[in-house]
């Protein structure tokens, strides 16, 4: 196939993905926001927000403090902040058109259909009421394309690449989900274990929908370490950076194997990675540093996408 | 008179970039005046370049480098034997009517300034006075200096500013006799100046067409029609199209361009 | 029930009874509630919003991904009438392809002193980096769009022809489907001749002309200027019916004087490009040297005879409005008939004796740019203001030669389903021609609409709408 199209195929895939997760979080952050101060929160809430979404930045171009109006309009629908809800939907349907042919039927109805809904919603938008509404029916049409293209894409080239961008898009919003928990809004030594501190924990499970799978998993109260490896390294955990390796080299796999089998550092890399979450133990992690270990993994996955690029897509 | 051409074309990148193109006009084709006793056009370790020949008959090359790489090279050899001459062409390939040489370009617009001029030349009873006359005033009036214009510049612009390279004041003849009604074309190619020190630039004339001679070569630059020192490789309706070397490449990078051309004779 | 007006079946029996083969939709339409309609007129708007069938337009504020009105009466036309444009069709673009040819080797139409030198030399269209060059089949005008006008019961004028890249074939197709799916009892009772082998036929056009070069089965591509070109979707809706790559300029790269695509498994070669960026744009390396749509070396690649072009750059001279006069002359020179479909009278404002006529009818002509599309520039003297024509008229002393003239043509009309029922409206009409080793026709074409009451321009960028047209294989059952 055309690099181009696997290219677009590749972020179209992730920006789908970074909208649910946009998403997920900025629910998440409402919820802390509005319990924060009865809680005794030092107020960096908006901030872990932006932090986790990685639009601190441009954020603070714009903006000199984190008011949570502030954040909501820029992480919903500012089209400035090319990771807002609204901006990443522009972006992947823009990627879908230019690639109409390689997709389904159905895949074009998802992305279609949403950025058309989603120009109508965002009018809407100044009302804060109707946001959790919006945040709501985007995670439902990430997962409706999902869904659409896991159910009608040839198993070909073109769904290794998409389910790519899907998963590497997956591994590093949760890196960075644990990681602003775990350094953002660590609490004084008092908080640790207090109120403040479960309801964040209980938050961020939350917004990766893993509360009930947690219970199930450990049937046991929320410990910091537990959900991190949850979230790192437990197999069953759809979200858990573990299984999005998992795929990412399966699909890096299928790949070489469908272009007859020439391989390149994205291999090595995805590979190595794949092992050290796969033979991790999560007493290591935190003996070594939950921080350098998930700042580490954020930048292996960086690198990553940009040596898939060199391989395939330029 | 036996002329030898060595013509190199260094391309150097502040950083490798991905891929560059070139298409070349530089191999001259025989006529009555000119046989082509041994020509190359060579690209960097490759014997010779794939060409095809264009819609104007010139036979054009393309250099094609697709990889990364910080530098590249053109090379041209050959030799020629000329004859003396005055200046008319005789025997070159012609692949279109003299009519169609009537047409501007972007480069050759005929404006205002450039219908006044040609106006000033008065009007000589015969054709090739007209354009003999023509010639002196384009280079009296655009001084020849370097480092003013462009490849983009206009003949209009030239003409404006009062300074060029040959390349502007073929730019100026041809709209000037166009304008007169008389067909005109650029014309690059090689001249053998008497120097022995290599120059950084190729040359360029023009040619009109004067029923009953011919096309007929006009150098302003150096108010001359083109001798046996003259080796004539392309034509076409400006520099555009006739150009030497046009070029594209990907990647971002600063490009250092080194040329070098050399004309010896090698009969005394 | 929708208002009936009774002038509204033109196409032109009027006056008098509806015509045979539009008998069954004049009782459909008497008898099918308005607003079922309006229902249905909805339902197909929904139906191309959700396909992505849009039509940019140009230097617009709101919109810009904007759908072009479908009006769902159909356009119909009966075999006989068919038959007669078809044989016309394929005379006129035969005698195009050999013009194409001609103006490009011997030239010797002009030097029989068919048209005049100067009008074929000095064009824009004509392309002298085109010169001596053989292309496969000698096809140049692989896709042509001519643009019909009806003016009586037998009396069709080919009002333009389109021989660069024409556009609109997807949109025939899609309100073809979109008529199927809407009304599919009122299509059983017609036996409408099918138009969806019209990718398969134009890639059998393409592979007929792949390089002599080429072994095998030719890799065949679809050359976009990208997603913001208005005609994209038409782009992407034939690569992926022909199931062939959709690729932009960037996507290919010349070495070697061959074409390659960049792949996810390295470069692969093209052999033919079914190109729909203009000639302008196509290579900076002989074109505009500022283009970024283009290849830089894919003219060298197909000079070389190593790739085909579809159309083939320079063909734009055969649809030339100051060439466009001498069509039936080319018919007559080339093929030694006599033309089949006529050509509107047409006055050269380059021409002083033209341009005196034209000066003093300007209120009951239009007036065109010779080198315009799209309905921009042109004047409708009997429906313009005075302001207007004497805007006109200074700009015609100025550039005469910029300028052609014709008679304002008593367009036929067809019943059309606007606000106040179904009323009559003017249409034109654009059949595709496929030129390969032979001449290919799908039976109909696009029907563009005036939408307006009383407007002659059809144009979708200026108000416009489509029908389906329908070609009846056998005349209805009442």
């Amino acid at each position: 196939m055309l690099s181009r199209t696997a290219e677009s195929l590749f972020w179209l895939a992730r920006y789908m993905e970074r909208a649910e997760n946009v998403a997920r979080m900025v629910t998440v952050g409402r919820r802390v926001a509005s319990v924060a101060q009865s809680l005794g929160a030092s107020g960096d809430e908006w901030l872990s927000t932006l932090i986790a979404t990685g639009c601190d930045r441009g954020f603070f171009h714009k903006y000199s403090e984190p008011a949570s109006d502030a954040v909501l309009d820029y992480l919903v629908r500012d089209p400035d902040n090319p990771s807002s809800v609204l901006s990443c939907f522009e972006t992947a349907r823009r990627n879908a058109r230019a690639v109409r042919t390689a997709l389904t039927v159905d895949m074009w109805n998802a992305l279609n259909e949403t950025w058309l809904t989603t120009r109508e919603f965002a009018a809407q938008l100044s009302d804060p009421d109707k946001v959790p509404t919006f945040l709501d029916w985007v995670k439902e049409r990430s997962q409706l394309f999902s869904g659409a293209y896991g159910s009608t894409m040839l198993r070909n080239d073109a769904f290794y690449f998409t389910r790519l961008g899907t998963f590497l898009e997956r591994a590093d919003n949760t890196a960075r989900i644990l990681d602003v928990k775990y350094y953002v809004l660590l609490p004084q030594d008092e908080g640790v274990g207090g109120a403040l501190d479960y309801f964040q924990w209980q938050s961020i499970l939350r917004s990766v929908s893993a509360l009930r799978s947690y219970h199930w998993v450990y049937h046991d109260r929320l410990q910091p370490w537990l959900i991190a490896e949850l979230l790192i390294l437990r197999p069953e955990m759809p979200r858990s950076l573990l299984s999005c390796f998992d795929q990412i080299a399966r699909h890096l796999d299928l790949l070489a194997e469908a272009y007859g089998g020439k391989r390149g550092e994205c291999h090595r890399l995805a590979g190595e990675t794949y092992a050290q979450l796969r033979y991790g133990r999560i007493q290591k992690i935190f003996q070594s540093g939950l921080h350098e270990f998930l700042a580490d993994f954020i930048d292996r996955s960086a690198l990553l996408g940009a040596e898939v690029g060199k391989l395939y897509l330029n | 008179m036996r002329l030898t051409v060595q013509h190199r074309t260094e391309y150097r990148y502040s950083q490798p970039i991905a891929y560059a193109i070139q298409t070349l006009r530089l191999a001259p084709r025989s006529n009555d005046g000119m046989a082509v006793l041994s020509w190359r056009v060579r690209g960097e370790g490759r014997s010779e370049l794939p060409s095809f020949v264009d819609g104007f008959g010139n036979l054009t090359h393309c250099h094609a480098v697709n990889r990364p790489h910080d530098f590249t090279v053109v090379t041209v050899e050959g030799e020629v034997e000329t004859r003396p001459g005055d200046g008319v062409v005789r025997g070159a390939i012609e692949t279109l009517p003299t009519g169609f040489y009537l047409r501007m370009t972007p480069l050759t617009a005929i404006v205002p300034e450039i219908a006044a001029f040609a106006a000033e030349i008065g009007d000589r009873l015969l054709p090739v006075d007209r354009l003999t006359a023509l010639m002196e005033a384009v280079r009296r009036r655009v001084d020849y200096r370097t480092g003013v214009t462009t490849t983009m510049t206009t003949a209009a612009e030239a003409l404006r500013v009062g300074a060029g390279v040959c390349q502007d004041h073929a730019h100026l003849f041809i709209a000037a006799s166009r304008t007169l009604g008389i067909p005109a074309r650029y014309v690059g190619g090689y001249l053998w100046t008497g120097e022995a020190a290599p120059i950084e630039a190729s040359h360029a004339w023009a040619e009109a067409y004067v029923a009953g001679h011919g096309w007929i070569g006009f150098d302003a630059a150096n108010r001359t029609r083109p001798t046996e020192a003259y080796i004539r490789t392309a034509i076409g309706l400006d520099y555009w199209s006739a150009a030497p070397i046009r070029g594209v490449r990907r990647g971002a990078a600063e490009e250092r361009l080194g040329v070098s051309v050399q004309v010896m004779s090698t009969q005394q | 029930m929708p208002a009936v007006y009774a002038d509204a079946f033109d196409e032109t029996g009027l006056p008098g009874p509806c015509l045979p083969h539009y008998a069954l939709i004049r009782r459909w339409l008497d008898e099918t509630p308005r607003d079922f309609l309006l229902h249905k007129r909805r339902e197909a708007e929904l139906l191309f919003r959700r396909a992505g069938i849009t039509f940019s337009v140009y230097s617009e504020g709101s919109d810009p991904e904007r759908l072009i009105p479908f009006d769902i009466v159909p356009r119909i036309l009966c075999a006989e009438e068919w038959a007669r444009l078809v044989r016309g069709l394929v005379q006129r673009v035969k005698a195009l392809n050999a013009f194409v040819a001609d103006v490009y080797h011997e030239r010797e139409i002009l030097a029989a002193g068919k048209l005049p030198a100067e009008l074929v030399l000095l064009n824009d269209g004509f392309c002298a980096e085109m010169q001596d060059l053989d292309v496969a089949a000698s096809a140049y005008v692989h896709v042509a769009g001519i643009d019909l006008v009806r003016v009586g019961p037998n009396d069709f004028y080919v009002l333009e022809d389109n021989c660069r890249t024409p556009s609109g074939v997807s949109y025939m197709l899609e309100n073809r489907e979109a008529m199927m799916r809407l009304f599919p009892n009122l299509c059983a009772k017609h036996r409408i001749a099918p138009v969806s082998h019209y990718p398969e036929e134009l890639h059998g056009t393409l592979q007929a002309v792949a390089p002599p070069g080429c072994t095998g089965e030719p890799v065949i591509v679809l050359l976009t200027p990208g997603a913001g070109n208005s005609a994209y979707y038409e782009h992407s809706f034939l690569a992926d019916e022909m199931g062939v790559e959709l690729v932009e300029g960037a996507d290919l790269v010349v070495d070697d004087n061959l074409v390659f695509m960049r792949t996810t498994e390295g470069l692969r070669r093209v052999d033919v490009i079914y190109r729909r960026i203009d000639d302008p744009y196509l290579d900076p390396l002989t074109f505009r040297p500022d283009s970024l749509l283009g290849t830089p070396g894919l003219f060298n690649a197909y000079r070389a005879g190593n790739v085909t072009l579809a159309n083939a750059p320079g063909a734009g001279i055969a649809d030339d409005k100051a060439i466009y006069p001498y069509v039936p002359e080319m018919i007559r020179f080339y093929l030694g008939e006599e033309p089949i479909l006529a050509n509107v009278p047409t006055y050269r404002c380059g021409d002083p004796r033209h341009l005196a006529y034209v000066l003093d009818h300007l209120s009951e002509l239009v007036v065109k740019e010779a080198r315009g599309s799209g309905g921009y520039g042109m004047l409708v003297g009997p429906h313009a203001a005075a302001a207007e024509r004497a805007c006109f008229r200074a700009k015609l002393v100025a550039r005469p030669e910029n300028y052609i003239a014709q008679p304002t043509l008593a367009l036929s009309t067809c019943p059309t389903f606007v606000e106040n029922g179904i009323a009559p409206r003017h249409v034109d009409l654009r059949p595709f021609v496929l030129s390969g080793r032979e001449v290919r026709i799908v039976p109909g074409g696009l029907t563009r609409v005036a939408l307006k009451s009383g407007s002659l321009v059809v144009n979708s960028s200026q108000g416009g709408g489509t029908k389906d047209t329908w070609v009846l294989e056998r005349l209805p059952e009442t």
